[in-house]
């Protein structure tokens, strides 16, 4: 089965009103190509999990976006997203903010067929009383009471691997794949954006097959997407874009999305990247020390 | 002047892991995560800690001049989802910088003011602070104490669970809960006042009781043998020069003021 579409043939499958699961973490290995995808395409009223970065930020600033799920939107180097922080002290989007391992805990949940995982997380804080859907349960083995941590079902999830065959074997060759595995595994349709895109026999070798975290019949598209994540980082290939998220915040403080779009976005990755300085430049950009 | 108040600070919150045997620390920002490197190169050997990405160390990397992730003394590999296997353990002890604390050692890095729907200002989101602090051992680190961050009521947004009766999880008890040390820029304070009041332990050379009470919105106990901050030894500080060789701890807290308050002029 040949997995390989274009990024809008992809991401036509995303309607108004669906649930969309990103990758990544923060400023790393984030499938902006396809956001971008999404930011020229009609779609409108998503709900959108994520460990946030610019992504949120993006589909938030350009009135995508009905609800975020999230436990932070940050860009690490620059704690606070600008356009997320925008979108949220001006109250157009409506939120559920939970801590990161309960995230994690829903994707789970979501990918296991389970209603709900039972967690102590929340107990005591204020996630509870500002996530008014958290219910709580009591254990049948103990007296106390738990955090019911429900299912999330992305309609769509959308990652950025480091390559992946035609079948849609993917390959994250990232010091981390973040919850990558398990947004793929909680959601009903997956699109992988790649660098490269190899031959089967790429995976023959048993160290690649190891940095193959979810089965292909996860994997329902593959994107070609070379320097797709940029301005996130997609280790080892490059770094994040420090330059091009310090002039994106300055855009959106200044003119808003529209300043940014019509400054970057273009109508398609082509006139993306020429804005940005180019393939090459990107596919140049040092990783990141912590 | 022999160290600045921000190694004094640093040196100070490294002693929160003298005796906490085997467990993950770790150090949000530059000189939390230097006290934690402290304590590992000196009094307890035995801590885990990451490069900050996903390997565990055996020896903690400079937080200043590092180039490259490669050669560093990795022990394993622990990507974020596995994180939380550790921290759901409890076997883990975080010192963190939150915008707000309370008198319940509650604390807030989440957003300030308006409400949740618009809040006056966006700040982080929750994080792992309700995972944290339901699970392991949490401590603070402080820069400016201030009535802005020692809040008179609650924090604006309760992202890690104290001793407070009222939020208290049906089953659960104080004992559960375990809010450690505060280090901030004027003493160190625990918890350990009448019923798990916040407390001043020691003072910093130089700072008296009113200045503490009057930058904090809310009544501290005092312990009974108050004293003043250890001083950092010699080795010590040889120590942070080895794990900051750029010096960027000289940059972390406005005007780099002297570790000794009479010593007059802060230096650069």
């Amino acid at each position: 089965m040949d997995k390989l579409v274009s990024a809008s043939a992809a991401v036509s499958v995303i309607e108004d009103g669906m649930t969309i699961g990103i990758g990544g973490w923060g400023p790393r290995r984030k499938p902006m190509a396809l956001i971008r995808e999404l930011l020229r395409s009609p779609v409108k009223d998503l709900t959108v999990i994520a460990y946030g970065g610019a992504d949120v930020g993006l589909l938030c600033a350009a009135g995508k976006v009905r609800k975020v799920i999230y436990a932070f939107v940050s860009l690490d180097f620059m704690p606070l997203e600008p356009a997320f922080r925008k979108a949220r002290e001006s109250g157009v989007i409506e939120v559920m903010e939970i801590d990161e391992g309960m995230l994690l805990l829903g994707l789970r949940a979501g990918a296991w067929g389970c209603p709900f995982i039972p967690t102590r997380i929340g107990l005591g804080t204020d996630v509870l009383k500002n996530a008014p859907d958290l219910a709580l349960v009591d254990s049948p083995y103990d007296e106390k009471e738990w955090v019911a941590m429900p299912a999330l079902r992305p309609d769509v999830a959308l990652v950025h691997a480091t390559r992946a065959d035609r079948r849609g074997v993917c390959e994250i060759a990232s010091p981390d794949h973040y919850m990558d595995d398990v947004f793929v595994r909680a959601a009903k349709h997956t699109i992988v954006a790649v660098d490269e895109v190899v031959p089967s026999e790429h995976f023959h070798d048993p160290e690649v097959a190891r940095r193959v975290f979810w089965e292909r019949n996860c994997t329902q598209a593959v994107v070609h997407a070379p320097g797709g994540a940029h301005p996130s980082s997609s280790d080892p290939l490059y770094g994040f874009d420090v330059q091009h998220f310090k002039r994106y915040s300055e855009l959106l403080a200044e003119g808003g999305y529209s300043a940014w779009a019509d400054a970057f976005l273009g109508d398609s990755e082509v006139s993306y990247q020429s804005a940005v300085g180019g393939l090459e430049a990107i596919q140049s950009l040092p990783l990141p020390v912590y | 002047m022999r160290f600045t108040l921000a190694e004094l600070m640093v040196c100070a919150a490294s002693h929160i892991f003298d005796d906490e045997g085997e467990v993950l620390v770790t150090g949000i920002g530059l000189l939390p995560r230097l006290a934690a490197s402290l304590a590992m190169r000196s009094s307890n050997p035995d801590l885990l800690m990451t490069d900050s990405q996903s390997y565990v160390l055996s020896q903690p990397n400079a937080v200043s001049g590092l180039e490259s992730h490669e050669g560093q003394a990795n022990e394993n590999w622990m990507g974020f989802a596995r994180i939380f296997d550790n921290v759901w353990s409890g076997r883990r002890h975080a010192l963190v910088g939150p915008s707000q604390i309370d008198r319940f050692g509650q604390s807030n890095i989440s957003a300030l003011g308006g409400t949740h729907q618009a809040p006056k200002v966006q700040l982080l989101g929750v994080r792992g602070f309700p995972g944290n602090s339901i699970s392991h051992a949490n401590s603070f680190f402080v820069p400016s104490h201030s009535r802005r961050v020692f809040v008179e009521g609650e924090c604006d947004v309760v992202c890690s669970v104290g001793y407070n009766n009222d939020r208290l999880p049906r089953g659960y008890s104080f004992s559960d809960i375990d809010v450690r040390t505060v280090v901030t820029n004027l003493c160190v304070l625990d918890f350990n006042g009448p019923n798990k009041q916040m407390r001043v332990v020691t003072l910093h050379p130089g700072v008296g009781l009113e200045e503490v009470r009057d930058n904090t919105g809310f009544e501290l106990a005092v312990a009974d043998d108050i004293g003043e901050t250890t001083m950092p030894s010699d080795e010590q500080l040889d120590l942070l020069s080895q794990l900051d060789p750029l010096n960027a701890r000289a940059r972390q807290l406005k005007n780099n003021p002297a570790g000794i308050r009479q010593a007059e002029e802060p230096q650069t």
